[in-house]
């Protein structure tokens, strides 16, 4: 079948692999910013930075400290995510009574900081950050060769993508997010402190965008500008799922990298606009999005 | 107006009040809504506030709670000013509002919306002890929260705070929109709720129902307290009160 269409099955398995891979980076990072925007109604623009952020503090741990991989997959989302529920409480809080236009210059502001400082101290060649050592090497599949590691990522990233779901819709905790989400003054008048839930959303969101970046370290090389090729992207992804909805971040996210993964097999010149396309044709037939509620 | 002033006066013969309201104002952003409400609610009293559409009623519940942006005046509650603190503190403090629009969460299912309260106060009712109040609502556990009828969302609404362990209830208009039937198992809840010692601030239009099942009844008029009665002088005052209520 494959040979008919003059595509080798390691072509076409190694692209849908990396599909998957990409795809669950998209899932993890829109997952994020839905949860984000659901609740604080902020458009998190800071979202692709704080992902670069993560792959940055997990090399900073290793350079400086000589703290591994392990450590810094759990090290890395905390401290970026502490950072995340400074900035919330220090300058998100104060415009969340404004339009949401002023929340994504805000986060968009924050963002090129960061990255302007990042590229200012290290430089835009990127750092390398070696594969841990449990999970060097791969699994030759037959049909293509399947590296560890990056196998190890698309379901570490997943799982912790389903972990968020049955966070949000089957727990206590997550039955104050719902709540919230919908009227928080109610919420507010049975004895629950709303600000302060608004502030941990905010960093649990930035955390998974960092623990995204630790990740993607070994991957991709760690660079100042990786969020920011990465976050444009994702915006479309959480535009052809709907905002504020979990699952169709997370469906959505998977399955535009497989659809990437295969337009690079098909026809490659198409593979890094298909998605916009996508997002253009959904917006023309449901403007809500796949997943989306209609406000 | 002479019932009124006395407020401590009444507090001396009968107990320092669970509730004092004094010069209560309030506002919905620019317009002044409430002009200096002043009432008391002793412990284990029902009272209502009896009043024409937007003289100020659900609006003084709402001050009282700390939902209402700006406020001023004095809310003391067990003898603590809860005038400055922010909602949450007033209901960690155990006054619970059931809001007139009920505040069903419409994405949690009617176990979640139930359970949703935190509790702020030893002694609240048990899920089983409610479920024995309104047995519709153990039917519906696994429905959405707004897909229950409009009786069924009041008893949710009311049920849900009666876990918190909170004493002080402040019911809007549970009534409103209902058949008479469920208007009537309403009235046998306020009436279980007042043995069980529940202070509670009723607000309502139906004069009829209030006079079944409060004590003690306040008219508010343009933001306002204007006037008092108990149920017993109701019947001398039911031409006053039409006035009133312009009924």
């Amino acid at each position: 079948m494959f040979e008919s269409l003059g595509i080798s099955p390691q072509v076409f398995f190694g692209q849908l692999m990396l599909g998957f891979i990409n795809g669950s980076f998209y899932a993890i990072l829109s997952l994020g910013l839905s949860i984000i925007f659901g609740l604080l109604n902020i458009i998190n623009f800071t979202h692709g930075a704080q992902y670069m952020l993560g792959a940055f503090v997990a090399w900073m741990l290793l350079a400086y400290l000589g703290i591994g991989y392990w450590w810094a997959l759990l090290l890395a989302p905390i401290i970026v995510g502490v950072l995340g529920m400074i900035v919330e409480r220090v300058l998100i809080s104060r415009l969340y009574h404004l339009d949401h236009l002023y929340g994504l210059l805000l986060t968009f502001g924050l963002a090129l900081i960061l990255q302007g400082v990042l590229r200012n101290a290290y430089g835009v060649s990127g750092l390398p950050y070696s594969v841990p050592p449990q999970l060097t090497g791969g699994q030759n599949l037959g049909f293509m060769y399947l590296p560890n590691y990056r196998m190890w990522a698309a379901i570490v990233a997943l799982a912790v993508c389903l972990a968020t779901w049955f966070l949000i819709e089957k727990t206590r905790l997550g039955g104050y997010l719902r709540a919230a989400n919908e009227d928080p003054v109610m919420l507010g008048a049975f004895g629950i402190n709303v600000p302060r839930m608004l502030t941990l959303t905010y960093g649990f969101g930035v955390a998974l965008a960092a623990f995204a970046g630790v990740l993607a370290a070994p991957i991709y090389s760690v660079n100042p500008n990786m969020g920011a090729d990465l976050i444009i992207i994702v915006f479309a992804v959480v535009v052809i799922g709907g905002m504020g909805s979990i699952l169709g971040s997370i469906f959505t996210g998977l399955g535009l990298g497989l659809v990437e993964g295969l337009t690079k097999v098909v026809y490659p010149e198409a593979s890094s606009v298909v998605i916009f396309v996508i997002m253009a044709i959904v917006l023309l037939i449901k403007p809500a999005g796949l997943f989306g509620r209609t406000v | 107006m002479a019932e009124l002033a006395p407020t401590r006066d009444k507090g001396s013969r009968t107990g320092t009040p669970l509730l004092a309201v004094e010069g209560l104002e309030g506002w919905y952003g620019e317009s002044h809504v409430l002009h200096g409400v002043t009432f008391d609610v002793r412990e284990g009293e029902v009272v209502t506030l009896l009043g024409r559409n937007g003289a100020g009623k659900t609006t003084t519940l709402k001050a009282i709670m700390g939902v209402l942006g700006q406020r001023s005046g004095s809310v003391k509650f067990d003898g603590q000013e809860m005038i400055g603190l922010p909602s949450r503190a007033i209901a960690r403090a155990g006054i619970a509002i059931c809001p007139e629009e009920r505040g069903i969460f419409s994405s949690l299912s009617v176990e979640e919306n139930l359970l949703l309260p935190p509790q702020v106060k030893p002694g609240g009712m048990t899920v089983e002890q409610i479920y024995e109040l309104f047995p519709n609502l153990k039917e519906r556990l696994s429905s959405p929260g707004t897909k229950l009828s409009g009786g069924e969302q009041q008893m949710l609404a009311i049920g849900r705070i009666l876990r918190t362990g909170s004493k002080m209830l402040l019911l809007d208009e549970p009534t409103e929109g209902l058949a008479p039937v469920i208007v009537k198992q309403i009235g046998r809840t306020i009436a279980k709720l007042k043995k069980e010692g529940f202070t509670i601030v009723l607000v309502e239009q139906n004069f009829h129902f209030a006079s079944t099942v409060a004590d003690r009844h306040y008219v508010v008029e343009q933001g306002e307290v204007i006037d008092t009665f108990t149920s017993e002088e109701l019947e001398q005052n039911l031409d006053k009160l039409r006035a009133y209520l312009g009924v």
